[in-house]
């Protein structure tokens, strides 16, 4: 009787609908969505759904085992790792980049932010714009003798934790007193919610520095400022800079937990990192499995090229051709 | 019940006997008796029901024991990790180190109880002053529009007046307001340097304007209620207007008055999205309101979703279980307040 109510209920499931539930990161929620529902116009019956609550939860929810998929900004620690219930393979989606953002009254060249002198600014050691070492970063550009204030984003965000990130790598003081997460203890400045207040508190109070995610500032054409690279280029936030830096990573690991802030290449924009699609493998449900699967290999040979539409930054080459390896292996 | 077997229904032992039907001199003499005895005629026995209804009010009344006790165990008990290692000090310590496992909560309990505070100052005297002028001395023709429009700001949601507060209210206090308040109260130490706009007095002052209709429109309610024999009375006695609004309508009103500035109270300790869209979100002490400031709400909504490792999580419900208990004390102070301030009343003039 059971049996026999139970093999038509799970053949009506088939039948119907393949139900995906997922939940993350909110920074790659657009194209997400986006994906999703292209995807499952193309394949009758899927249907795919993604709550944007946030890394942290995407990890939690992922972990516990209550989502088909997670989905982070922020590459799960090893502790995170070793507590999992089941195994988890993180496979990289797309790629984004903070920039920094300011605003200097009678100032109409772009600026040009050294990495300590970044990482200066935000311990509060530099606290005048006409600072000697900004100067020395913009030859010919007559600075304000104004106090600089410092904006960073209030509430625990990947874009925070890329930031911090390539502070720490570049800052050893930075990297000592005050570290990378999504959410840190700030030296010093004020806390603004998202990336809009951010910009707005920018716009709005003259001297102020801010940072955002790139793909926000070429949406709403917000200026910003060129950082110097590893390889010692100036470079602007920019798609190309962004996939440059994920091209440039030399000995990809196998997980790709990889940090590519302050990456390598000749053009690479330093403050860029990958949005992760937490798989678990074993997948919670065979069939859902299966669909997933599907998904990830339609990512990579129709979804990586919508994404510059929206402003993110597609995989490179090196780094898809490894993904595909990966998921062959998918269970 | 069954109205169709009223001729056999035997009256219910508590009934009172009914006195004959159709009196003629009832209030529509030829129309039979009332709705109501109708209806009590024919339902025959209430006991079961009364019984009935009796107990169901009462498990009414205990599901909010219920709900508060659930929250307070479930506060906790998601909270164990920091309780066990930080104890009671997580509750004075002013560490907020989510990188290196570090927290303590008294920076947010500090800007919650200071930005309502600020709410209160500015608040209760506005709030009273509409009051009095809608019952007391406002033309009757101005009284509905302003009436609504006290009401029409309490529906107005959280983040339109942060949005609002974050163009308007806070570039106007850069500018305008905060310089003034730092040359005139600067000796103070409560209003200097640096003056971003945002900080711990946006965050009073937006807060101010969303509890001001709550405590309006109730005292307004309150005061309406006064009997005018009272006014009558005092001024009879010889009172000028404002002797008698004081004497005898604020004076008659304060319990309610009190009231309803603890609904207010409440709503500014518990607000979240304008708070932390002004507040400036460092968690810090500093003397000076116009510095940023962090709220217990204001930390929770920004840091909850992004917090990916246990004892973070464990602090952030901490916090919770903080907002909770300081809500509690905060409630029961101003329970305190209204039993002093009403405890004997006298006819005083001040």
């Amino acid at each position: 009787m059971f049996l026999a109510a139970a093999l038509i209920v799970s053949a009506a499931s088939q039948g119907l609908a393949q139900k995906l539930n997922g939940a993350g990161a909110t920074f790659p929620y657009p194209i997400y969505s986006k994906w999703f529902s292209e995807f499952s116009a193309q394949h009758a019956g899927v249907q795919i759904n993604y709550q944007s609550i946030g890394s942290g939860g995407g990890i939690r929810q992922v972990m516990a085992g209550t989502v088909d998929f997670g989905a982070s900004d922020v590459p799960m620690t090893d502790a995170q790792i070793k507590d999992s219930k089941v195994k988890i393979v993180a496979i990289p989606a797309v790629l984004g980049a903070v920039v920094p953002i300011y605003n200097l009254p009678g100032v109409n060249t772009e600026l040009r932010f050294s990495p300590d002198v970044l990482a200066d600014i935000y311990l509060g050691k530099i606290t005048s714009w006409n600072d000697g070492r900004i100067a020395k970063d913009n030859p010919g550009v007559t600075l304000p003798g104004a106090k600089i204030n410092v904006v960073h984003r209030s509430e625990g965000s990947g874009t925070t934790f890329i930031f911090t990130d390539y502070l720490s790598k570049v800052s050893p003081e930075w990297k000592s007193s005050v570290g990378s997460n999504s959410a840190v203890p700030w030296p010093i400045g004020i806390g603004a919610k998202g990336n809009e207040a951010v910009a707005g508190m920018v716009r709005q109070l003259p001297g102020t520095i801010g940072y955002v995610e790139l793909i926000y500032a070429l949406q709403n054409k917000i200026q910003y400022g060129y950082i110097r690279n590893a390889a010692g280029t100036w470079v602007k936030g920019s798609i190309d800079g962004v996939t440059e830096a994920a091209a440039s990573v030399k000995n990809m690991p196998a997980d790709y937990r990889v940090s590519i802030t302050n990456a390598p290449g000749k053009n690479a924009y330093p403050i860029s990192s990958f949005t992760w699609l937490l798989i678990p493998n074993p997948p919670r449900d065979g069939n859902n499995g299966k669909v997933l699967k599907d998904f990830l290999n339609w990512m990579l040979d129709h979804g990586e090229s919508e994404v510059t539409a929206l402003y993110y930054a597609p995989l490179p080459k090196s780094v898809s051709d490894k993904v595909r390896v990966t998921l062959s292996q998918l269970k | 019940m069954n109205f169709k077997i009223q001729d056999v229904r035997v009256p219910g032992p508590s009934e009172t006997p009914s006195p004959v039907s159709d009196p003629p001199s009832g209030p529509h003499p030829g129309e039979g008796p009332s709705a109501i005895r109708k209806f009590l005629l024919s339902r025959g026995s209430s006991a079961f029901a009364d019984r009935g209804f009796r107990w169901l009010m009462v498990l009414c009344a205990l599901t909010i024991f219920g709900i508060v006790a659930l929250i307070a165990t479930e506060l906790t008990l998601r909270s164990q990790l920091t309780i066990s290692k930080f104890g009671i000090k997580f509750f004075f310590g002013s560490a907020w180190d989510p990188v290196n496992g570090k927290f303590g909560a008294l920076p947010f309990i500090y800007g919650t109880l200071v930005s309502s505070l600020i709410a209160l100052v500015i608040a209760v005297p506005l709030a009273v002053g509409v009051a009095v002028f809608i019952t007391e001395m406002c033309p009757r023709k101005l009284r509905g529009p302003l009436s609504f429009f006290t009401e029409l700001l309490a529906a107005i949601p959280s983040v339109v007046y942060g949005l609002w507060a974050v163009f308007v209210l806070v570039p106007l206090l850069r500018e305008h307001v905060n310089p003034v308040l730092m040359k005139l109260l600067g000796w103070t130490g409560f209003f200097s340097e640096p003056n971003f706009g945002i900080g711990m007095f946006a965050a009073g002052v937006i807060l101010s304007i969303m509890i001001l209709p709550v405590i309006s429109s109730l005292t307004r309610e309150v005061m309406t209620a006064v009997p005018h024999s009272q006014r009558e009375a005092v001024l009879a006695l010889g009172a000028t207007r404002w002797e008698m609004i004081r004497m005898g309508v604020l004076r008659n009103a304060r319990i309610g008055i009190v009231g309803s500035i603890i609904l207010g109270l409440g709503r500014a300790l518990g607000e979240t999205m304008a708070v932390t869209m002004v507040i400036g979100n460092r968690p810090e002490i500093v003397k000076s309101l116009l510095a940023p400031g962090y709220s217990m709400a204001s930390v929770i909504a920004n840091e909850f979703s992004e917090a990916s490792d246990d004892l973070y999580l464990s602090a952030l419900i901490e916090i919770g279980l903080a907002l909770f208990i300081v809500t509690i004390i905060v409630n029961a102070l101003a329970q305190l307040l209204v039993w002093v301030v009403t405890r004997g009343a006298p006819a005083r003039v001040n």
